[in-house]
């Protein structure tokens, strides 16, 4: 539904009532913006020598993006990876035909998806045997993989009902059997259709790394926290570690509207939420599932 | 690996090209440490067979420590080595084993109230020196010997806060670590633990007055108190006592005499004090007596 | 084991904590996440603008984040919650708590926004045109044609939504609250020697209650499940 239809075309009174409207937001969000950098400044958080120097020199920066935001993004993307094998398997298990598969592939989906992330890190973190080396980094990403795993198992069976029931029906008419249909026909027309779904879950796994200083787990805010400790800067640190989780975020985002708009149109996934499958093994009415 | 190059040379360009403008030096480059010297009497000084041989023999060991606990034990995004009282207590015994502190054959693991046990166990430290309080319960998995260090709780308050001691805060709020020791102990003298992930947070709530006051081991609050004088003041006396221990492995018992007798050699040849001179000192805490060892079972 | 079974009311008031955490959010999160969707489709550009950035901002920022800034960097331009002082049995709802429902509200309905927008883009166009032509105004037309509508359809989206902050009140454990991940942690410290059987009952429990939640949003959607 396009916006307009839900008000007419002002008129000139409503213009009026309209640019009132505007003034006074625009109003407060400077008299708030201006009430923030007042409170940061004279709080001495604008102090570039003390809290903000460490963000120019080589060295921190240095530590920032390579021990920071490219540990990050390598946890990210090998749970994403880890994730997309585990959806597939589990995704397309959860659609078998026979119950002894089914039935397993559920109470593992929904399982994963109902315990907190941050307790998979733990338990991860404890089974793995934290003997290893790069355990913590490991247990995040098994975490993640688990946890975006079953996400995108429900994402894929939404995608793969999404793909019209024809197309199914006509390949069956062509004597193809069911696993020809699942892989030739339709595997890969559900995943184009649940591309934007893969990249918006990128986001999660990304933002959710950030637990993984519980478990000892390198990254983007363990650097952030060794150097707030060590320069006591804590709100220049924040918003240094925020701008840059949310501009590979941003990138992310337009990436997926990029693929929805390439790929998909305006179809929207149906994708249930954690114990929807229990009940009723349906989904509900349009919508995004939960990037949460 | 390729792609880590190719992105610390992204790194390093996009450094490059702010830095031009202006580039900060935050930071010291000072080691900070008492160089210790590996000592060289290793043949035939430990018994055949037992762990302390075959470390030295080795000559790797791991240790596991705290590292965001300014003072104790603490690393920075950029330091290649922990620093700290703790750090400064494992190099004397890591010296005893003939094994140089500064060099690649120690292996510094970070460790929290989680994994401390389990790495002892699974043999993925041989020491563990991480602000380690010696009690029962850990007692039953691991061993501890010492202790090094004994502390107490303490308070710390707003500098014109009419707070005595901690009696003066029951059924108020005060802040401590998450998941900590001393948690329980506010919870204990009837005031109620607020917990956060690290103490400066919580003198980050002092300061802005949402909690009355933060406690835990008083050597930390003198830091904090030093780092804020005039804002910020350690009050009543304490009111716990802590044994701070070195953890090692149930399966090599023959390590704790081991550790008493490099502890004890410490005490009294004034090492251990020179360590708690150069790093807890400069907040300003007295050097202490140092302490009565346990007796190893 | 011992661990937790001796100490029940411990791990009970931890979940309650929880629990607390979750209702207030969620209902607040609802509130707010409705507003910030009615700005986002609403006729005054800048409140479009300025809606669409919050909730790209806050979207894609950690929630740790979100969390820091209520408890650390609010407090310097004098927001604090200092005046909340609740006490309700062996609960105390305070600073704290008010900074962990702010920060998991705000976050929240930025998701409850997208699943309401989403729930709104599933509403016929005819609705809404006919709403106008009976001269409903803009606030007619959202209250009483399309939000009741957009509402039903959005109930799946926004159970998710729900369930994952019932899950992200875990981050609270870090700044000051004593729910159920801060109680396994003193758990976890003063009985190391039980720590997988204290973390299988916490995970339990939180299965508990997402299914708890996950069931009664089942229950909802059949009853108001559009035709």
């Amino acid at each position: 539904m396009s916006n307009s239809v839900l008000f007419d075309a002002p008129g000139p009174r409503t213009m009026v009532r309209h640019r009132l409207y505007a003034l006074a937001t625009a109003v407060a969000l400077l008299g708030l913006a201006w009430y923030v950098f007042d409170g940061f400044n004279d709080a001495g958080q604008f102090d570039f020598e003390k809290k903000w120097e460490v963000f120019t020199t080589p060295d921190y920066i240095r530590a920032l993006l390579v021990d920071g935001l490219f540990k990050t993004l390598q946890m990210a993307f090998g749970a994403i990876l880890g994730a997309v094998a585990f959806g597939v398997v589990f995704g397309i298990a959860k659609m078998s035909d026979h119950w002894w598969i089914r039935w397993p592939a559920t109470v593992i989906v929904e399982f994963f998806r109902a315990v907190p992330v941050l307790l998979l890190m733990v338990f991860a973190w404890f089974t793995l045997g934290i003997k290893e080396d790069s355990s913590s980094f490991w247990a995040v990403v098994i975490a993640l993989t688990l946890y975006n795993g079953a996400v995108l198992a429900e994402v894929l069976r939404a995608g793969i009902n999404a793909v019209p029931k024809g197309q199914g029906e006509a390949a069956y008419a062509v004597g193809m059997r069911k696993t020809q249909v699942m892989s030739n026909i339709l595997l890969p027309q559900g995943v184009k259709i649940m591309l934007p779904s893969l990249v918006s879950q990128c986001i999660v796994a990304l933002k959710d790394t950030a637990l993984g200083t519980l478990v000892l787990a390198p990254g983007l805010t363990k650097v952030g926290t060794q150097i707030y400790l060590e320069f006591n800067n804590r709100v220049p640190t924040m918003f240094v570690v925020a701008t840059l989780y949310i501009s590979v975020n941003m990138l992310l985002m337009l990436l997926a509207n990029w693929l929805q708009k390439r790929y998909v149109g305006e179809k929207k996934l149906k994708v249930a939420h954690v114990g929807g499958g229990f009940a009723t093994g349906a989904g509900g009415a349009g919508g995004a599932g939960g990037n949460v | 690996m390729r792609l880590r190059k190719a992105f610390a040379a992204t790194a390093v360009s996009l450094i490059a090209a702010t830095g031009l403008v202006a580039c900060g030096d935050a930071g010291d480059d000072g080691d900070d440490g008492v160089k210790v010297e590996a000592k060289d009497d290793c043949d035939g000084k430990f018994e055949e067979g037992s762990r302390m041989a075959e470390l030295s023999e080795a000559g790797k060991i791991n240790v596991g420590h705290k590292d965001d606990q300014p003072g104790l034990g603490f690393e920075g995004a950029t330091d290649d080595r922990p620093s700290g009282f703790d750090i400064e207590v494992a190099k004397l015994l890591i010296a005893d084993l003939c094994i140089d502190p500064e060099s690649d054959g120690v292996n510094w693991e970070v460790t929290i109230s989680d994994n401390r046990e389990p790495f002892l166990e699974q043999g993925k430290v041989d020491l563990v020196l991480a602000s380690y309080s010696i009690t029962e319960d850990r007692r039953l998995k691991v061993g501890q010997a010492g202790p090094y260090l004994v502390t107490g709780q303490q308070l710390l308050v707003k500098a014109d806060s009419d707070v005595e001691s901690i009696d003066d805060l029951k059924g108020q709020e005060v802040c401590s670590v998450t998941g900590s020791t001393s948690i329980d102990r506010i919870d204990e003298k009837g005031a109620k633990g607020v917990g956060f992930d690290s103490y400066s947070e919580c003198v980050a709530k002092v300061l802005d007055g949402t909690v009355e006051g933060m406690s835990t081991d008083g050597t930390i609050l003198a830091g904090f108190a030093a780092e804020n004088e005039g804002q910020l003041k350690v009050v009543g006396d304490t009111f716990s006592e802590e044994n701070i221990g070195v953890g090692y492995s149930k399966a090599e018992p023959e390590m704790c005499e081991w550790i008493n007798d490099v502890l004890t050699a410490s005490f009294s040849d004034g090492s251990w004090a020179e360590a708690f001179d150069i790093t807890l000192g400069p907040s300003g805490v007295e050097t202490p007596e140092p302490p009565a060892l346990d007796p190893c079972a | 084991m011992e661990a937790v079974t001796e100490n029940w009311d411990l791990f009970f008031r931890s979940f309650g904590y929880t629990v607390a955490l979750f209702l207030i959010a969620a209902v607040l999160s609802m509130i707010f996440g409705t507003l910030l969707c009615a700005l986002r489709v609403g006729p005054v550009a800048i409140m479009r603008a300025a809606a669409t950035t919050y909730v790209t901002l806050v979207r894609n920022t950690p929630l740790v984040i979100v969390f820091a800034f209520f408890s650390f960097a609010s407090p310097m331009f004098g927001l604090t919650f200092g005046f909340l002082d609740v006490h309700i049995g062996q609960f105390d709802f305070t600073e704290a708590f008010g900074a962990a429902v702010v920060s998991l509200t705000l976050y929240t309905s930025t998701f409850v926004c997208e699943a309401l927008r989403s729930g709104i883009n599933s509403v016929p166009l005819g609705q809404a045109e006919a709403a106008r032509a009976v001269g409903l105004t803009f606030g007619g037309t959202m209250t009483q044609v399309v939000l009741p509508q957009a509402v039903r359809a959005s109930v799946p989206p926004l159970a998710s939504v729900q369930i994952a902050m019932l899950k992200n009140t875990s981050v609270a454990a870090a700044f000051g609250i004593l729910e159920a991940v801060a109680q396994m942690r003193r758990f976890t410290n003063n009985f190391s020697s039980q720590r997988t059987e204290i973390f299988v009952c916490f995970a339990l429990g939180y299965i508990v209650l997402v299914l708890l939640l996950s069931f009664a949003a089942n229950r909802l959607e059949r009853r108001w499940r559009v035709a």
